[in-house]
């Protein structure tokens, strides 16, 4: 645990919003191995900005200039805000999906330990129950560390994704997409209803 | 106006005032093709290999100032190109890239001659499209352009599979650009509060040293700006490899390029300076040797386009950001005016005790005796365009810049053969201008099937090969870091004056210092392109040298000081 904590007082939360366009993705990976940045954890989805996604990734400090991480996805035309929110107010979670290995004689503590974290059983089987957990990786790393002497089956993470707390929204798009350009887009088919046909990525 | 594919594409060529571009043909750009002779204001030159139309892309960028382009069929086509495209992203050359691809219902399935061109070129390029609509073509080229040249200049290439460009759409070329997560560095007021931080630290210097970089040539008003900076406070100007030509080098400022081939005394200012002012580059390893051991007493003022580039490899103690022009602009009004007489004098000591331009001394013809004449006979004013290699630091070593734009040398990449390609480019950006290509025995038979395209082009460029039968620069390294130990690098060569003759371009062979005058006079004279192959020394290796991954206090002037 302890060298946990050493690790997690290095980590930063960095957030970028980005085009929601075909190999924005590609692009952003790229980069990370061209440059030999190290990311600890990404996770993306939509955000409250129409054709805007949100990345959130978690970057070992420790390993890797994070200005330079910054700054090197700025750089790319997709990519429309990028921020370091670690030293803000934050909440930050991830999602854990454990299926975990028990039979009728044990399958009641399995429960209970899940219920001392809050946590949710999604399924039950005859010889696995499956537990979703939320919280931030200290916690989740700490469930499934007692998971670990019942046997682990199968484990699903999800990226850290975290939003400043309060009124702050050092995170969203300011300018928005000029109205002639969005209709431009839309009128040529830049941004259709169905999906586009496959591209490069 | 309804319009198909390619002429759009070639109408938002004309709009953007592209008079001339390189490329080949292949299956999916016919229909690209089938439209060029309806727009004769644009003209094609058919080259011999797509990689020569990216360098002379590339090339004519660099001479003109203006967005160069290329264009090639897709597969074989666009995988050819990247070796170009490349070059120009190291060096943050302007260039807007044109592929075919497969037509859209076969991207994907691996159809004869597909590539995932934007796949291959991401890490290449400053940003790339596919286009998947006739109707995106108008704005994706607004936007290409825009992105090649503004901000740190790069190349964009656009990848068009064969269908779109017989889609009909209506033709509209909009009149501006607007790209949420782009907005160029220029395009934004400079920071006062840094402009008047870095004139203190320039103020307070002892001794200043200025590191001119590309971005000074690449900065409209940039070299102007430059000098009267430099002279307010009388400050020394080193350049970059490609910064050769932001000052004019009779200059009494300019001391030279420094770097790993660079001037002795131009490394001794750089690790003796109290402050160090970046303009326009990027602390290059190569210009820099050994980054822990780079002047660490030094305070840095870095002024430079790339917000990434500040901070990346040294701490800096005042950085601007900005476009070079309009930075020095605000920042030489801010700045007192200074002498610096003792700093000025003591480099210049070392230049008396060290002098790195110093000819051979022996009878044999030697690549430096040769710069130096095509130097004396051009006084200066030609265009050098050079490969990689010995040559090409003898080339920036022994012939005197006066101008900008007038270098024209792959530096970030270091592509050999670029002297053959790049030498077409510059000469069609400077028709008026005597163009030379200084090349070595290994790069000129990398490219030199342009030899063709060139003479289609009646364009009168005048090569000088610095023949030694040796992969020189790699040898230099055997020699000095690999015990000597020669591998692969003795290299043959054709008769490049029959070879010469077979495309029918005049050529000469000279073996004898006494004959070089003579034979550069014939060349110049001539008014179509010349050869010339000069069969110099075998031996001989480019001093000063800072070795790879050492100091700048470690350049060493000859082998003997060369420890392994």
């Amino acid at each position: 645990m302890a060298g946990r904590e050493a690790r997690s007082a290095t980590l930063h939360t960095v957030i970028a919003l980005v085009e929601d366009r075909p190999g924005v993705l590609n692009r952003v990976a790229s980069l990370f191995r061209r440059r030999g940045f190290n990311i600890e954890s990404l996770a993306v989805g939509h955000s409250e900005t129409p054709g805007i996604s949100r990345l959130t990734l978690v970057v070992d400090g420790a390993n890797t200039v994070v200005e330079q991480v910054e700054k090197q996805l700025f750089k790319l035309i997709d990519v429309v805000k990028v921020a370091d929110i670690t030293h803000l107010p934050i909440v930050a979670r991830e999602l854990a999906l454990v299926k975990v290995a028990c039979t009728i004689a044990n399958r009641a503590d399995v429960i209970q330990i899940a219920q001392v974290f809050r946590a949710d059983v999604v399924d039950v089987a005859d010889m696995s129950v499956t537990i979703q957990v939320a919280g931030d990786e200290d916690k989740n790393d700490a469930f499934i560390e007692l998971m670990e002497p019942y046997g682990i089956k199968e484990l699903a993470r999800t990226g850290r994704v975290a939003l400043t707390r309060g009124i702050a929204e050092p995170t969203k798009v300011e300018e928005d997409e000029p109205e002639e350009v969005r209709e431009f887009h839309a009128q040529a088919g830049r941004r259709p209803k169905k999906a586009l046909p496959f591209v490069s990525d | 106006m309804r319009m198909s594919g390619a002429d759009i594409v070639l109408e938002c060529l004309k709009l953007e005032g592209v008079d001339i571009f390189w490329g080949y043909p292949g299956g999916v750009v016919l229909p690209f093709y089938d439209r060029l002779p309806s727009h004769p204001e644009v003209k094609h030159v058919l080259v011999r290999h797509e990689q020569a139309a990216a360098h002379a892309a590339d090339a004519y960028a660099r001479v003109s100032g203006k967005v160069g382009v290329c264009l090639a069929t897709s597969g074989p086509g666009a995988t050819n190109l990247v070796t170009g495209i490349t070059n120009a992203m190291m060096d943050s050359v302007p260039m807007v890239v044109i592929t075919g691809n497969v037509t859209r219902t076969l991207l994907g399935r691996d159809g004869f001659q597909e590539a995932d061109i934007t796949g291959i070129t991401l890490p290449i390029t400053k940003h790339n499209y596919l286009v998947m609509h006739a109707a995106d073509l108008a704005y994706t080229f607004k936007e290409a352009f825009y992105i090649a040249n503004s901000g740190r200049k790069g190349p964009v290439l656009i990848d068009i599979p064969k269908d779109v460009f017989i889609e009909e759409a209506e033709f509209e070329y909009p009149d501006t650009v607007s790209i949420r997560g782009y907005k160029p560095t220029e395009s934004k007021a400079v920071d006062v509060a840094q402009v008047k931080r870095a004139a203190r630290v320039i103020d307070e210097a002892q001794k200043p040293v200025i590191l001119a970089g590309h971005g000074v040539i690449q900065s409209e008003g940039g070299t102007a700006a430059l000098r009267q900076f430099a002279e307010k406070a009388q400050i020394p100007v080193l350049t970059t490899l490609l910064g050769i030509g932001g000052i004019s080098e009779d200059h009494v400022l300019s001391y030279g390029f420094m770097g790993m081939h660079g001037m002795y005394w131009a490394n001794m200012a750089a690790v003796e300076a109290d402050v160090v002012i970046g303009v326009g580059m990027r602390f290059d390893d190569r210009a820099m040797g050994r980054f822990a051991d780079f002047n660490t007493k030094a305070k840095i003022v870095h002024i430079d386009i790339d917000p990434a580039e500040i901070g990346k490899n040294f701490v800096t103690h005042a950085p601007i950001l900005g476009d070079v022009a309009q930075v020095l602009d605000l920042l030489t009004p801010e700045i007192a005016q200074a002498t610096h007489g003792d700093w000025l004098r003591w480099i210049d000591s070392v230049r008396e005790e060290h002098p790195s331009l110093k000819m051979p001394d022996t009878t044999e013809l030697t690549p430096q005796f040769v710069i130096r004449e095509i130097f004396e006979a051009t006084k200066g004013e030609a265009i050098i365009v050079t490969g990689v290699g010995q040559h090409q630091m003898w080339a920036g070593q022994h012939y005197m810049f006066r101008h900008p734009r007038r270098w024209v040398s792959s530096g970030g990449l270091g592509t050999m053969g670029f002297e053959v390609p790049a030498a077409m480019g510059a000469q069609a950006a400077r028709p008026d201008l005597e163009v030379w290509s200084i090349a070595g025995d290994g790069g000129f038979q990398m490219t030199l099937q342009e030899l063709a395209t060139i003479v289609d082009q009646k364009q009168p460029i005048k090569f000088a090969i610095m023949n030694n039968g040796f992969l020189g620069m790699v040898r230099q390294w055997q020699e000095l870091f690999y015990r000597d130990n020669l591998v692969d690098v003795h290299i043959s060569q054709p008769d490049f004056v029959k070879l010469a003759d077979a495309y029918g371009i005049r050529a000469l062979r000279i073996d004898d210092k006494t004959d070089v005058a003579s034979a550069i006079a014939e060349a110049r004279a001539h008014d179509g392109p010349f050869l010339l192959d000069f069969h110099v020394q075998e031996a001989g290796n480019v001093w000063p040298m800072v070795p790879a991954g050492a100091s700048l206090l470690e350049t060493v002037e000859s082998a003997d000081e060369v420890k392994v």
